[in-house]
C-alpha cells in the first residue's frame, strides 16, 4: 500500500490549460498518473492532452469522478479554488501555487477541516507513491518505489532525501511535501500518521525547517504514536533571526522557530536526527540496519 | 513589509481609533511649523525607522519650544539611528513625527498576530506596558490574555469586552477598548496584515485610551491587493542588495561569512549554508535562484553576491529536478563569463543530465571546479574560500 494516491486515483487538474498545467500534466500523465480531465472556466467543451476541459470543477467532478485535484491557478485566484473544489466534493487536494495571501489560506484551511477534505501544500511540490502516481511537479525519474516515506517542508530537500534513498535502493513508498507557508493544508502530524499505518512504510524521513513549532509538535506526536524509526534534518541553522529566508513559513520570530530548539525536541523524542543534509541515506541505514 | 509608526497611525486615524494629533515632517523648518499647528507648550518628536528600541537610542524626545523640534529633525533626518534591533549601521531617518503630548497614566499592551500553531488571528493585551512584550511573555507568560479571532466569524463585540475587563479597564474604556479591538481586527483583516502592535497602548489622564505607538507588518504575498500599502514601502529602510535581487525576483539574504551560495529552491538554499559551516566554512548569503535557473537568472544573482566583497569563493548548488543539468552548467559559464568572477566557483549539480553538466564545466576552461557530491561541494568551497583569502 502507499498514503494518499495510488495507481487508481483519478485526478483531476485546477488550471489546466495555463502553461504551468499543462506542463506538469503531460508529465503526470507519462508517469502513469490516471489524470482525468481538467478544468478551465470559458474553455469547457473542449480537449486538453487528450483529455476533456470542464467550465467549473463541479462538472468535471460529476463527469469523472475525480478523487483528487491538483492547482495550478494563480495565486490570487487560489482560495477560490480550493473552496470550489471543496464544493464540488473533491476528498483531496493539492495545491501547488506558491504566494497565497494567509489569511485565505485561514479560512480555506478552516473550511477544509469542517468538510473532512485533505489539503496537501500550498508552496509544495505535492504528492507522489513511486511508480504509481505522480500529483505534483517533482522529477519522476528520481524515484524508486520502496518502503521509505518521506515528509517535507521544502521542495527541493525532498529531492535530496529521494536521489538519497534511490542511490540506496531503499526506495520511497510515498513522498508528500507539506510546503513551505505558515498556514500549510496537512501538516508533518497529519501524514507521520498515515505513514504509522500504512504497511509498506517501513522508515520516515522528516524534512523541517526553521519557523513556527510544527516540527516540535511533530516530535511530541512521534513521542507518542510513532513505533517506525524515524530520521530527521532541519534546515536553517545558520539562518539570522527575524529574516524570511526564501519561504513565507521559514523565519524566526521573536527569538522562536529556531533549527536548534527543533532538533532538541526531535532528539528527545528519540529521532535519528542528522546535521548534514548529505547523511540522510546513512541515517536511515544506520537505524534501520539496511 | 513592515510600516512606518507614522503610517501605521495613519491608518488607525482612518479606522476611527484613537491617536495624537501630529505630523510626520521631512525639514526642521516644518517640524517647528508643526508644534505651531499642533498647539500647547510640549511635544514629543520621534525618528521615523523600521525598528524599535528608538527610545533608548535617543530617536525620541520630548520637546518643549519649536525651536527644540527643528534642532531635533535637523540632528537626525538625513543620519542613521543604531537601536538593539538594527545592525551596526543603522537604518537612515527621513521623516520626523511630531505629536502633541498626553498625560500618561497607565500603559498596556495590545498586539494581534497571525498564530500558526492555532491557524486564527490572535489578540494579546498585558497590563505591563512600555516594555518588551518577548520578556513578559518569557518570564511571567500568565500576563499576557489572549482571544482568538475565529474565521468564519471574525472578531465579536464579546471578545473585546472579555479582554477589556481582564485587563482592569470599567465603564467608558470598555467600549472604547471593544471599539480598538473591532477596529483593529478590521484593519488587520482588511489590509492582510501579519502583526501588529500597539506598546504602549496608553490610559490618560483623562482616563481615555490612546495608541501611543504603532507597528505593523502587512502580508508580502497579498500587496497585489493592498495599493494602499505598497504605496507605503520604504526601500531606504531594507537591504540595498535584498530589494535589487527581489525585483529579479531572487530571494536573497545577507549573512557575513565569505562564501556566497546560489541554490535552487528556499530550503535547499538553508541546507546548503548549513553544510558549508559545517565543514568550518562561514556562508555569505541566503539565494534562491528558484526554479528557472536560467542564464539571465544566475547571471544577475551572481552580481549581487559578488557585490558581497567578503565573497572569497561561491558555491553553487543546483538539484535539476525538471530542467536539464547541462543547461544550467552553459548558464553557469555565461554568466561567469559575463560578469567576469575572480574567484573560484564550485558547482555542484544533481538531477537531469547531471553528469553531462559536470562534463560541460570541465571543457569551460574556466575557474570552475565541478564537484561529485553534496559534502565534496561543501568540502571544495570552504577550501578554495580559504586559500583565496
Amino acid at each position: 500500500m502507499s498514503i494518499l494516491v495510488n495507481k487508481d486515483t483519478r485526478v483531476i487538474c485546477q488550471g489546466f490549460t495555463g502553461s504551468q498545467g499543462t506542463f506538469h500534466s503531460e508529465q503526470a500523465i507519462e508517469y502513469g498518473t490516471k489524470v482525468v480531465g481538467g478544468v478551465t472556466p470559458g474553455k469547457g467543451g473542449q480537449k486538453h492532452l487528450g483529455l476533456p476541459v470542464f467550465n467549473t470543477v463541479s462538472e468535471a467532478y460529476s463527469a469523472t469522478e475525480a478523487e483528487a485535484s491538483v492547482i495550478y491557478v494563480p495565486a490570487r485566484f487560489c482560495k477560490e479554488s480550493i473552496l470550489e473544489a471543496i464544493d464540488a466534493g473533491i476528498k483531496l487536494i493539492v495545491c501547488i501555487t506558491e504566494g497565497i495571501p494567509t489569511l485565505d489560506m485561514l479560512v480555506a484551511k478552516e473550511k477544509c477541516d469542517l468538510e473532512g477534505v485533505r489539503l496537501i501544500g500550498p508552496n509544495c511540490p505535492g504528492v507522489i507513491t513511486p511508480g504509481e502516481c505522480k500529483i505534483g511537479i517533482m522529477p519522476g525519474h528520481i524515484h524508486l518505489p520502496g518502503k521509505v516515506g518521506i515528509v517535507s517542508r521544502s521542495g527541493t530537500l525532498t529531492y535530496e532525501a529521494v536521489k538519497q534513498t534511490t542511490d540506496h535502493s531503499f526506495g520511497q513508498s510515498s513522498c508528500v511535501g507539506i510546503g513551505g507557508d505558515p498556514i500549510p493544508g496537512s501538516n508533518f502530524i497529519d501524514i507521520l500518521g498515515l505513514f504509522e499505518e500504512d504497511d509498506q512504510t517501513e522508515a520516515i524521513v522528516m524534512i523541517g525547517e526553521i519557523g513556527g513549532t510544527a516540527e516540535e509538535e511533530a516530535a511530541a506526536f512521534i513521542k507518542a504514536n510513532v513505533t517506525k524509526p524515524v530520521v530527521a534534518y532541519i534546515a536553517g541553522v545558520t539562518a539570522p533571526p527575524g529574516k524570511r529566508m526564501g519561504h513565507a513559513g521559514a523565519i524566526i520570530s521573536g527569538g522562536k522557530g529556531t533549527a536548534e530548539e527543533k532538533f532538541s525536541a526531535l532528539n528527545d523524542a528519540g529521532v535519528k536526527t542528522v546535521r548534514s543534509l548529505a547523511d540522510i541515506g546513512s541515517g536511515l541505514s544506520e537505524i534501520c540496519g539496511w | 513589509m513592515n510600516l512606518h509608526e507614522y503610517q501605521a497611525k495613519q491608518l488607525f486615524g482612518e479606522y476611527d481609533l484613537p491617536v495624537s494629533r501630529g505630523f510626520a515632517v521631512d525639514s526642521g523648518d516644518e517640524a517647528a511649523e508643526a508644534t505651531k499647528k499642533l498647539g500647547g507648550g510640549k511635544w514629543v518628536v520621534k525618528a521615523q525607522v523600521h525598528a524599535g528600541g528608538r527610545g533608548k537610542a535617543g530617536g525620541v524626545k520630548l520637546v518643549d519650544t519649536a525651536a527644540e523640534a527643528k534642532a531635533f529633525a535637523e540632528k537626525w533626518l538625513g543620519e542613521k539611528l543604531v537601536t538593539y534591533q538594527t545592525d551596526a549601521n543603522g537604518q537612515p531617518v527621513s521623516k520626523i513625527l511630531v505629536e502633541e503630548c498626553v498625560e500618561i497614566d497607565q500603559e498596556l499592551y495590545l498586539g494581534a498576530v497571525l498564530d500558526r500553531a492555532t491557524r486564527r488571528i490572535v489578540f494579546m493585551a498585558s497590563v505591563e506596558g512600555g516594555v518588551e512584550i518577548e520578556k513578559v511573555a518569557a518570564e511571567s507568560p500568565e500576563k499576557i490574555l489572549k482571544i482568538a479571532i475565529d474565521p468564519l466569524t471574525g472578531p465579536l463585540s464579546f471578545q473585546g469586552r472579555e479582554l477589556g475587563y481582564k485587563l482592569g479597564l470599567s465603564g467608558e474604556q470598555i467600549k472604547q477598548f471593544t471599539g480598538l479591538f473591532l477596529g483593529l481586527s478590521r484593519l488587520f483583516l482588511d489590509l492582510d496584515l501579519a502583526l501588529l502592535e500597539i506598546n504602549p497602548l496608553v490610559i490618560t489622564k483623562q482616563g481615555n485610551l490612546n495608541c501611543l505607538d504603532g507597528k505593523i507588518n502587512a502580508d508580502g504575498n497579498a500587496l497585489f491587493r493592498q495599493p494602499k500599502l505598497r504605496g507605503m514601502q520604504d526601500p531606504s529602510q531594507e537591504d540595498e542588495r535584498e530589494s535589487r535581487a527581489a525585483k529579479w525576483d531572487l530571494n536573497y539574504v545577507a549573512l557575513d561569512g565569505n562564501i556566497g551560495c546560489m541554490v535552487n529552491g528556499a530550503g535547499l538554499a538553508m541546507g546548503t549554508m548549513d553544510i558549508v559551516q559545517l565543514y568550518g566554512g562561514s556562508p555569505a548569503n541566503f539565494l534562491d535562484v528558484g526554479g528557472a535557473a536560467n542564464k539571465e537568472r544566475v547571471t544577475e544573482a551572481f552580481k549581487i553576491i559578488l557585490s558581497d566583497e567578503n565573497v572569497a569563493a561561491v558555491l553553487v548548488n543546483i538539484f535539476g529536478g525538471i530542467v536539464r543539468c547541462d543547461l544550467i552548467a552553459e548558464g553557469v559559464i555565461g554568466a561567469v563569463n559575463e560578469v567576469g568572477v575572480s574567484v573560484p566557483v564550485v558547482v555542484r549539480l544533481e538531477g537531469n543530465n547531471a553528469e553531462l553538466g559536470r562534463e560541460v564545466l570541465d571543457k569551460s576552461g574556466l575557474n570552475i571546479l565541478a564537484a561529485s557530491s553534496l559534502a565534496d561541494a561543501a568540502q571544495k568551497a570552504v577550501d578554495a574560500a580559504g586559500a583565496s583569502k
